[in-house]
């Protein structure tokens, strides 16, 4: 199913590069110079040329790339299962064993198929190779048959699979030659007028500098280092290596006294600050000292018209309206008087974006004035000062005792009991 | 078929093939001028701005938990806001919510399709999207009533002409953002069912999508079998940038407007189906076709670890929200949590 809906140039091409890949190293193998010592084998009464031993493959694997065994007996594996190095010893069996049987090499062309399903172009090119490459014909047949049984012993579904890919791969490295269509010509002006369009607009728009994106992306990553608990762990341990939930438990949505890394992360930037529960409930005490509290009160609302339901849109503008931009609205902002000239026209039609342009002169406004003075304010320092650093718990030392894991409360359980409440009350 | 003899719309195809030389050349033009620009622009490699950077020591990884119970390949998979619990669905048409850390399952669901490709957690916990390829993305509420079956509440929220290859909740549970096959990506309202606004310009299958969080808070980006990711701008529809992949294992894009770094190996063949970023950036998680999960040093561009114990494909991989661990999904039917 996978193969017919993903059957365009795209998927096509993915396997590709795999087999493409898969192919270097094997002609890497057979290089004369670095290549894998290979000899002749004596199997029954015939003498197998390119055998090699899968010893022998796994450490030119291991040197080669510069690999650990276990990833070199992984590669290996792959390489055998895809047919581009095959088991003398026992066909049947598609499994690279570092043990002495030997194995030779054969790419893993398909050139014999059963009777009359070859297309013409392909009976052609089958006779020109078979021709070419006589002196070994025969051995290519007795592989052919071999790989061929082997097949049949797999599911059905990876055996279709397999058929697909190497099908896929040959009509797309040797296609047959076809007759196109005028019609397309039409499909292909359009998809022309689209990228004319966009190189106009990209063009046309500002750009950074490598260095200078760069650079910000390096300073971020080091900035967040110290957050990221795969790189630096996590206290007092991460929950999936000890089994205690406490890491958790101390950092929920709204807790008594938040851990210092939390309150840290508010500094980072101003949209940290209003992710956070926490955060926000912390500025907006600070901004109701301040008195400009309906700022942030103005940008909630606007926050909840964007993201909510359609049917409740028209109904929120007015609300916004009401409260925040009317002529002595109870919560009045402050907005230049072109952008509340052009949102007061907006609000005749109400839609999803008709606060943003306010939204965004507000949000601004609290990012380059209030939020660098609650930086700086006591309020912020004293919640740094008390922000809990958790000690660090190794993992039990003995590692037959393990922790219970506790359950805890499904988020849909808490709606669930809040609006029992609700309907109680 | 073969081209029309009729005079008349020969004379048609001629004038068509004129107008398309036409706007071949422009197009060419354009695109070259774009390339000078962005070439003047381009005055280092990541691995120069990232020389002074500490390298990385050893990686030390495990599988952590094996979550089974499906039965047949993973295909996506999405974590809850709370940390611990995550959706995956499955060719089986089953989609189930677990509580990863405990390891139980927690609500399941049958779909009325298999080859359930895509799976979401809505922000606030209490409800799931998902679809495949019935081309529809669906909303179930999550109910606590064990006797309740899930599949009488669901909501059909977007209708595609192809199968659905991803969704993801915006910022809240009321808008939902899908991909699909038929070329388009799409923003719906999850109450209404309506379509809000549609994506076009990929030419071919939509295959993943991924919400890129900024102050404007407006952008989206889409991945498609015509090996373009595209950067998209929620309200107007617009393609605001593109970038074209090569044959990179996993192409970083940026602001920078071009390719900023290529992860690969020589030993590495096998294509990756799902990537991830730690939360600082630093490490890039690969799941490989080859069963393994390659992490990278991002701003060094070297494979730092390797990690085995998959049987087969890794067909899906999320870090979870507060970057403690990642989950992977894969089709040998079961998902593991590493850390």
């Amino acid at each position: 199913m996978t193969i017919n809906t993903l059957a365009k140039g795209g998927w096509h091409r993915d396997q590709m590069a795999c087999f493409r890949k898969m192919e270097k190293v094997i002609v890497a193998m057979q290089d004369p110079d670095m290549g894998m010592k290979m000899r002749n084998q004596r199997l029954l009464i015939t003498v197998i040329p390119h055998a090699m031993t899968g010893r022998d493959v796994i450490n030119w694997l291991m040197q080669k790339y510069n690999m650990c065994e276990e990833e070199a007996l992984h590669l290996g594996g792959m390489l055998v299962r895809y047919g581009y190095i095959y088991p003398l010893k026992e066909p049947r069996s598609l499994v690279l064993r570092a043990d002495e049987s030997p194995y030779p090499i054969y790419l893993a062309k398909k050139n014999i198929r059963k009777q009359g399903e070859l297309m013409e172009y392909e009976k052609e090119r089958y006779s020109v190779l078979h021709k070419r490459i006589n002196h070994t014909w025969d051995f290519v047949v007795m592989q052919a048959r071999e790989q061929l049984r082997a097949s049949k012993q797999r599911r059905k579904a990876d055996r279709i699979v397999l058929e697909c890919q190497e099908q896929a791969y040959w009509l797309i490295n040797r296609p047959p030659v076809s007759h196109f269509v005028c019609v397309c010509v039409c499909v292909c002006t359009f998809c022309l007028c689209l990228q004319i369009e966009f190189c106009r607009r990209a063009l046309g728009r500002n750009r950074v500098k490598s260095s200078i994106c760069l650079e910000g992306f390096v300073k971020y990553s080091e900035q967040y280092l110290s957050h990221d608990p795969i790189m630096q762990g996590c206290l007092p341990s991460n929950p999936w290596i000890s089994d205690d939930t406490a890491h958790w438990t101390m950092n929920t949505e709204v807790v008594p006294i938040p851990s210092r890394l939390r309150v840290e992360r508010w500094s980072f930037s101003f949209m940290e600050l209003l992710n956070d529960a926490m955060g926000r409930r912390e500025f907006m005490t600070y901004l109701e000292k301040e008195f400009s509290a309906e700022n942030l009160c103005f940008w909630q609302a606007c926050e909840d018209i964007r993201h909510g339901e359609n049917s409740r849109i028209v109904e929120k503008v007015e609300e916004v309206y009401k409260n925040f931009l009317a002529p002595g609205a109870a919560r009045w902002v402050n907005i230049d008087s072109k952008t509340m000239d052009k949102t007061l026209k907006g609000i005749q039609h109400p839609h999803r974006f008709v606060m943003d342009d306010a939204q965004m002169h507000i949000y601004f406004l609290m990012k380059k004035d209030s939020f660098p003075r609650y930086l700086k304010s006591d309020l912020y320092k004293n919640m740094l000062a008390k922000a809990i650093v958790p000690q660090e718990v190794k993992k039990s030392v003995f590692p037959f005792m393990r922790r219970q894991r506790h359950s805890s409360p499904s988020p849909a359980q808490a709606v669930a009991q809040a609006s029992e409440e609700e309907g109680r009350a | 078929m073969r081209s029309p003899p009729i005079p008349e719309m020969a004379t048609q195809e001629v004038q068509l093939s004129e107008t398309l030389a036409h706007l071949k050349t422009e197009s060419d033009t354009l695109k070259g001028k774009l390339e000078e620009e962005r070439a003047k622009l381009h005055d280092v490699e990541l691995h120069q701005v990232a020389e002074k950077v500490e390298g990385l020591g050893q990686f030390v990884m495990k599988t952590r938990r094996t979550l089974k119970g499906h039965g047949n390949k993973v295909l996506c998979m999405d974590w809850c806001k709370d940390k611990r619990r995550i959706v995956s669905s499955s060719q089986d048409g089953k989609v189930i919510v677990w509580d990863a850390f405990t390891t139980n399952k927690e609500h399941a669901v049958t779909m009325p399709c298999t080859w359930v490709m895509a799976c979401a957690y809505a922000p606030s916990g209490c409800a799931v999207a998902c679809g495949g390829l019935d081309n529809k993305c669906s909303v179930y509420p999550l109910s606590l009533d064990k006797n309740e079956n899930l599949a009488a509440k669901k909501k059909s929220v977007a209708m595609h002409t192809n199968y659905l290859s991803a969704c993801s909740f915006t910022n809240s549970d009321m808008q939902i953002l899908t991909s699909s096959g038929d070329g388009t990506c799409a923003l719906w309202d999850v109450e209404s069912g309506q379509l809000l606004q549609s994506f076009h310009g990929h030419a071919a299958d939509v295959l993943c999508l991924d919400l890129a969080p900024s102050e404007t808070g407006n952008t989206f980006v889409s991945g498609g079998c015509d090996k373009k990711a595209n950067v998209w701008d929620m309200r107007s529809g617009q393609c605001i940038q593109s970038f074209e992949t090569h044959e990179s294992d996993i192409n970083n894009s940026s602001e920078a407007d071009r390719e900023v770094a290529i992860y690969s190996k020589e030993s590495i063949i096998f294509g990756v189906s799902s990537v991830d970023f730690s939360l600082s950036g630093r490490l890039l998680f690969g799941g490989y076709n080859d069963y393994t999960i390659n992490v990278w040093d991002v701003l060094k561009g070297t494979r730092v670890s390797i990690l085995f114990g998959h049987e087969n494909r890794v067909s899906t991989l999320r870090v979870s929200p507060d970057g403690t661990a990642f989950c992977t999904g894969s089709w040998d039917h079961t998902l593991r949590t590493w850390a």
